[in-house]
C-alpha cells in the first residue's frame, strides 16, 4: 500500500450494560426509565470496531481514524471521558438521540451524511467500520445502509478478522452459523466492515493518547450539528428488555461435570 | 526493572488533580470559570505547554465520575454560593428538603446490645412519645437542635451531582477529567511534590508485569491537588512522608452502607423528606432516609469505628435496620435500584493533615474538612475546593510559585477565615464522648452543639483497634465460649464470615429474603453495586505480614468487608477477591493488628486499585 486507510468508525453510546434497564413510554415514543441518568459506554460492537481500526491504522502508515458518533451532545461528552484514552481518533459528533428506538434508516442517513462531510477524507481509501448490530436493535442493518448511501458495494457484515495482504487486498473472516468462518477477499477499499467481536482486547488507558485526542474532541463536540433522527412513522406494539433470572450460589471445589449438570437443570426449569 | 523504568512515560501539565469528588468539583468549577474570564486569561496560561491555556487534568479511580459515592442531605451553603440560581431540578434526583425528623428507634426484637444507660434512654424516649409520633417502637423527637437541622438544604445523589458538575466542566472544554485511571502515588522530589504516578497497567494480581505491561505514567505538574478522599492512596502516602501535624490523627472512621430504593407505589412520603435514626439496630449505628423525586429513596446506616464489636458488619445490620417497623412500613414492597458503601473520615479537624506543602494542596474529606458535629461533609469539601481555586488564581495573577508559604497564604488562610473552619472548631471535640460509650457520646454531642463547642465530653481518642474486645468478651453473658468456638470452626470450614451465625445465635432473627429488597449480600453486590474489576491491575488489598494475620483471632477485616471480598483463607491468612471489592476502605481502618514500627498503621495495606461500583445513583 502506498497510502494508508481512512477509517470511519460509526459508533455511539449505549447504557452501561450493568445497569437495570426499564422500558417506559415517553412523549417521543419508547424510552428507558431515567435514561439521561444512566452511565454510558461505547456500544461494545462499535468498540471492537474502533479498537480494530486503531490497530490497523497503527500498523499501516499514513492512515487515520475518525469516530462518527450520533448521540445527545452532553452524553457524548461523558462517553469521551471513558474512551478517549484508549486509542487515537478524531471525533465527528452529531447531536441527536441514541436511545435505541430510532429508525435505523434515519440513523444511517445521518451517519452517511456526516461521513460525506469529513474534511480530508479520501473516499477511495475509505474503510467504513462499525458494530454489526449497532443502532438497529440487533437487526444488523444500519451499517449496511450507511455503506449503500456512500456507494460502497463491498460489504462484510459479521467480521471477526481483517488481514491486509501483500498485494493490498483485504482478506476478511466473517462469522457464520455453526462456529465456522466465511473467508472473503476484496481488492481493497472502499469497503464496509461491520464487526462482531474482532480479536483485540480492550486497550489500556493511555493518558498521552487522551490528552492528544481531547484537544480535537472538545471543538468537535462544540461544533456538533443537530441530527434530525426520530422514530416517526414507526409504531412499537410492545417493548421489553430481555428477562433476567438470577440464582446465586457460592460453592467450592465442585467438579465441572456437576456444575454443567446443575446449569442444564436450571435452564430446563 | 531498569528496562521497565526506562519505558515509563512522562507528561507535563500545569495542575494535576487526584480524585473527582465534590472537593475537586468545587476546585475545577471555580478555576474553569476564571479561565473563561477574558480579564484573567492572560494570567492563566500554561507554562507546561507555552501558548496554551492552563493545562489541568484530573484522574479518578472509579470507572465513571458518578460511580461509588453516596446520597446526602446538605445545607449546600458553599454549593449555592457557586451556583447562585441553582434549581434542584437541574440536577437529577436532587430536591429541596421539605420535612426533617430525628427518630429514636427502640429494639423491637430484644437482640440489640443495650447497656443500662441506653435502656434509660429508651425509657426517657418512651415518655417523650406522649408528645410525638412514631408508633410503638419509635419516637419522633419533638425538637431538632439547630446544629443538626438541614431543613433549608438540599437532598442530592452525589453520583448524579458529580455527573452534573462533570458535564459542566467538560462543556467548558478547559479541563480534562479521566475516570478509570487510578493514581498510585505522589512524586516527591526532595520534599517537594512534583506530580503523580499513575497505576501500572498490565500486571498480575501481585503487581508483576505481564506481556501487556504498561508502566503508570508520571504526570508532572507545578501543583498537585489531592482530593482523593478518606482512604485515597495519594493522601495517605503524603501523610506517611510528611507525617501529621502535632496532636492530629485519623482514628475515627465509619462506613456508610446504603441502598437506593424504588419505594412502593402507596408510600406516603413526599420528596424532600429526611429522617435520621438513632438507637437501633445497635445504639452506635445511625440511620438515614432521604426521599428523592419520583418515589425513590436513598437510605442506609453508618457503622462507626467506635462500635467495638469484633464482628462489626454493615450489610447484616442494614437489613435489620430496614426491617425495623418504623422504617419497614415505608419500604415493604419496594425494590432495590442501587447499593454501595464508602468510608467516612470522622476525625474532622483533628484528622486534618498538612494542608499544603511545596507543590501540593489537600482538599475535601481527606483534608479533614468534614464537620463531625453537624454530620456534613459534601458542602465543606466543595468549599475547600473553591477556596483552593481562589488561592491558585490569586497566585497565578501574581505570578507566584506554588510553594508551601504561598499556598499557606493563598489557600489555608482563606480556609481558616471561613465558615468551614469555624464549624470545624466547634465540632472538634464533639464526638470524643463516644470513646467512653454511646451514652457519653450522645450527651457529648448535644453539649458541644448547644454550647457551640465550649462544653465537651472530651478525652483521648483511641486507635480504632484498641477498644475491640475478643469474641468471648463481646458475647459474654449471651453466648458460651464453646458455642463461639463451634461457630468459629464451622465458619472457617465453610469459608464464610462469622457475624451471621454469631448474630443469629445471639438472638437476631434470620433474614427472610423477598428477592426485591431483602436479598443476599452477594446479590446486593451484583444487582445493586454492579461491581467491576478490570483485568491487568494488582490487588489493592494486601496482607503485609501473613504470620500476623494467621495469629489474628479477630479478623475484623473479613467481618466488615462491604462486598465479602475478604474471606477466610487457607492457613489463616484472609484472601482477597478484587472482583468483589467496592473500594469502601473499611478493611483498612478495621484491621486490629498494628505494625510494630508504627502503631497508627496496621498490617493491612489498602493501595491504589481499579474498578469498583458501577452505579451512578448512589
Amino acid at each position: 500500500m502506498s497510502a494508508g486507510f481512512h477509517i470511519a468508525v460509526c459508533g455511539s453510546l449505549v447504557p452501561d450494560p450493568l445497569q437495570t434497564l426499564e422500558p417506559v413510554d415517553t412523549p417521543a415514543g419508547p424510552g428507558l426509565k431515567s435514561e439521561m441518568m444512566l452511565p454510558a459506554v461505547l456500544d461494545p460492537w462499535a468498540a471492537h470496531a474502533l479498537y480494530e481500526a486503531a490497530h490497523l491504522a497503527k500498523n499501516t502508515g499514513d492512515s487515520k481514524v475518525w469516530l462518527v458518533s450520533l448521540g445527545p451532545k452532553a452524553r457524548l461528552q461523558q462517553l469521551m471521558m471513558n474512551i478517549a484514552q484508549k486509542v487515537p481518533f478524531e471525533l465527528v459528533a452529531l447531536d441527536g438521540p441514541a436511545g435505541g428506538f430510532s429508525d435505523a434508516y434515519e440513523v444511517a442517513a445521518a451517519l452517511a451524511g456526516a461521513v460525506e462531510k469529513i474534511d480530508g477524507l479520501d473516499r477511495p481509501r475509505l474503510l467504513l467500520f462499525g458494530g454489526r448490530s449497532s443502532a438497529s436493535r440487533d437487526a444488523g442493518v444500519t451499517l449496511q445502509m450507511v455503506g449503500e448511501r456512500l456507494g460502497i458495494t463491498d460489504q462484510f457484515l459479521a467480521v471477526d478478522k481483517l488481514t491486509v495482504q501483500d498485494d493490498g487486498s483485504l482478506r476478511v473472516l466473517e462469522r457464520v452459523e455453526g462456529g465456522v468462518y466465511q473467508a472473503s477477499v476484496c481488492e481493497g477499499p472502499p469497503a464496509v466492515l461491520a464487526w462482531s467481536t474482532g480479536e483485540l482486547p480492550e486497550p489500556p488507558n493511555n493518558p498521552q493518547v487522551g490528552m492528544q485526542n481531547m484537544r480535537a474532541i472538545m471543538p468537535a463536540l462544540q461544533q456538533a450539528q443537530p441530527a434530525a433522527v426520530s422514530a416517526a412513522g414507526i409504531t412499537y406494539r410492545n417493548v421489553e428488555v430481555p428477562r433476567q433470572r438470577r440464582d446465586t450460589k457460592i460453592v467450592k471445589d465442585v467438579p465441572a461435570e456437576e456444575i454443567a449438570r446443575e446449569i442444564v437443570e436450571w435452564l430446563r426449569s | 526493572m531498569s528496562e521497565v523504568a526506562a519505558d515509563r512515560q512522562s507528561m507535563e501539565v500545569d495542575i494535576v488533580c487526584v480524585g473527582f469528588g465534590p472537593a475537586t468539583g468545587g476546585f475545577l468549577i471555580t478555576l474553569s470559570r476564571a479561565m473563561q474570564d477574558p480579564a484573567l486569561q492572560p494570567h492563566l496560561q500554561s507554562k507546561a505547554m507555552p501558548g496554551m491555556p492552563l493545562q489541568v487534568v484530573c484522574y479518578e479511580r472509579a470507572d465513571d465520575i458518578g460511580f461509588g459515592v453516596s446520597g446526602v442531605v446538605t445545607r449546600a451553603r458553599g454549593i449555592r454560593a457557586s451556583f447562585h440560581d441553582l434549581e434542584p431540578g437541574e440536577i437529577p434526583m436532587a430536591h429541596d428538603v421539605s420535612h426533617e425528623k430525628v427518630v429514636w428507634l427502640k429494639d423491637p426484637i430484644g437482640a440489640s446490645r443495650r447497656p443500662g444507660g441506653v435502656k434509660g434512654l429508651d425509657a426517657a424516649m418512651a415518655s417523650l412519645r406522649l408528645l410525638g409520633k412514631g408508633g410503638p417502637h419509635a419516637v419522633e423527637l419533638p425538637y431538632i437542635p439547630d446544629f443538626m437541622k438541614k431543613d433549608d438544604g438540599l437532598l442530592l445523589s452525589i453520583g448524579q451531582f458529580n455527573q452534573w458538575v462533570g458535564s459542566l466542566l467538560m462543556s467548558s472544554g478547559l479541563v480534562q477529567i479521566w475516570p478509570g485511571m487510578p493514581v498510585a502515588e505522589p512524586l516527591v522530589d526532595d520534599d517537594r511534590v512534583v506530580g503523580v504516578r499513575l497505576l501500572d497497567q498490565g500486571t498480575d494480581l501481585r503487581g508483576d508485569p505481564t506481556e501487556a505491561y504498561m508502566p503508570g505514567m508520571d504526570v508532572r505538574a507545578a501543583l498537585t491537588v489531592v482530593g482523593d478522599g478518606p482512604v485515597g492512596p495519594v493522601g495517605r502516602k503524603l501523610d506517611e512522608h510528611f507525617g501529621m501535624p502535632e496532636d492530629h490523627h485519623q482514628r475515627d472512621w465509619a462506613v456508610g452502607m446504603k441502598m437506593v430504593v424504588d419505594l412502593p407505589t402507596d408510600c406516603p412520603l413526599e420528596p424532600g423528606t429526611v429522617f435520621h435514626t438513632i438507637g437501633y439496630p445497635e445504639p452506635e449505628i445511625f440511620g438515614f432516609f432521604y426521599v428523592y423525586p419520583g418515589n425513590v429513596a436513598s437510605l442506609g446506616i453508618f457503622v462507626p469505628s467506635w462500635f467495638d464489636s469484633p464482628v462489626r458488619t454493615s450489610y447484616r445490620y442494614l437489613q435489620h435496620w430496614m426491617l425495623h417497623p418504623y422504617v419497614w412500613r415505608y419500604l415493604e414492597g419496594g425494590t432495590l435500584r442501587s447499593w454501595g458503601a464508602k468510608t467516612l473520615q470522622e476525625s474532622g479537624r483533628r484528622g486534618e493533615p498538612h494542608l499544603v506543602g511545596d507543590g501540593y494542596a489537600r482538599i475535601g474529606e481527606g483534608s479533614g474538612s468534614t464537620n463531625v458535629l453537624t454530620g456534613s461533609g459534601v458542602d465543606e469539601a466543595w468549599t475547600t475546593g473553591v477556596q483552593l481555586a481562589e488561592g491558585v488564581i490569586e497566585l497565578l495573577k501574581q505570578d507566584k510559585p506554588f510553594t508551601r508559604a504561598n499556598l499557606e497564604a493563598a489557600y489555608v488562610q482563606r480556609r481558616r477565615e471561613s465558615w468551614v473552619e469555624r464549624g470545624a472548631r466547634i465540632a472538634e471535640k464533639a464526638r470524643d464522648g463516644f470513646q467512653k460509650g454511646f451514652l457519653a457520646g450522645f450527651i457529648g454531642m448535644g453539649l458541644s452543639g448547644l454550647s457551640r463547642g465550649r462544653i465537651n465530653i472530651s478525652g483521648p481518642a483511641k486507635r480504632p483497634y484498641e477498644p475491640v474486645p475478643s469474641l468471648q468478651q463481646y458475647y459474654d453473658g449471651k453466648l458460651q465460649v464453646d458455642e463461639i468456638e463451634r461457630i468459629r470452626q464451622a465458619a472457617a470450614a465453610a469459608g464464610t464470615s462469622l457475624h451471621d451465625a454469631l448474630m443469629e445465635a445471639a438472638g437476631w432473627p434470620a433474614i427472610s429474603y423477598d428477592g426485591k429488597l431483602l436479598i443476599s449480600h452477594q446479590d446486593a453486590l451484583l444487582l445493586g453495586g454492579k461491581v467491576q474489576a478490570p483485568a491487568g491491575y494488582p490487588d489493592h488489598v494486601v496482607f503485609l505480614y501473613p504470620s500476623v494475620c494467621e495469629a489474628c483471632e479477630t479478623k475484623l477485616c473479613i467481618e466488615i468487608c462491604s462486598g465479602e471480598a475478604i474471606t477466610p483463607g487457607e492457613g489463616g491468612v484472609p484472601q482477597f477477591d478484587r472482583e468483589k471489592c467496592i473500594h469502601c476502605g473499611a478493611c483498612f481502618w478495621s484491621c486490629t493488628q498494628p505494625r510494630e514500627d508504627d502503631p497508627e498503621r496496621t498490617v493491612l495495606e489498602f493501595g491504589a486499585g481499579a474498578g469498583g461500583l458501577h452505579s451512578a445513583e448512589n
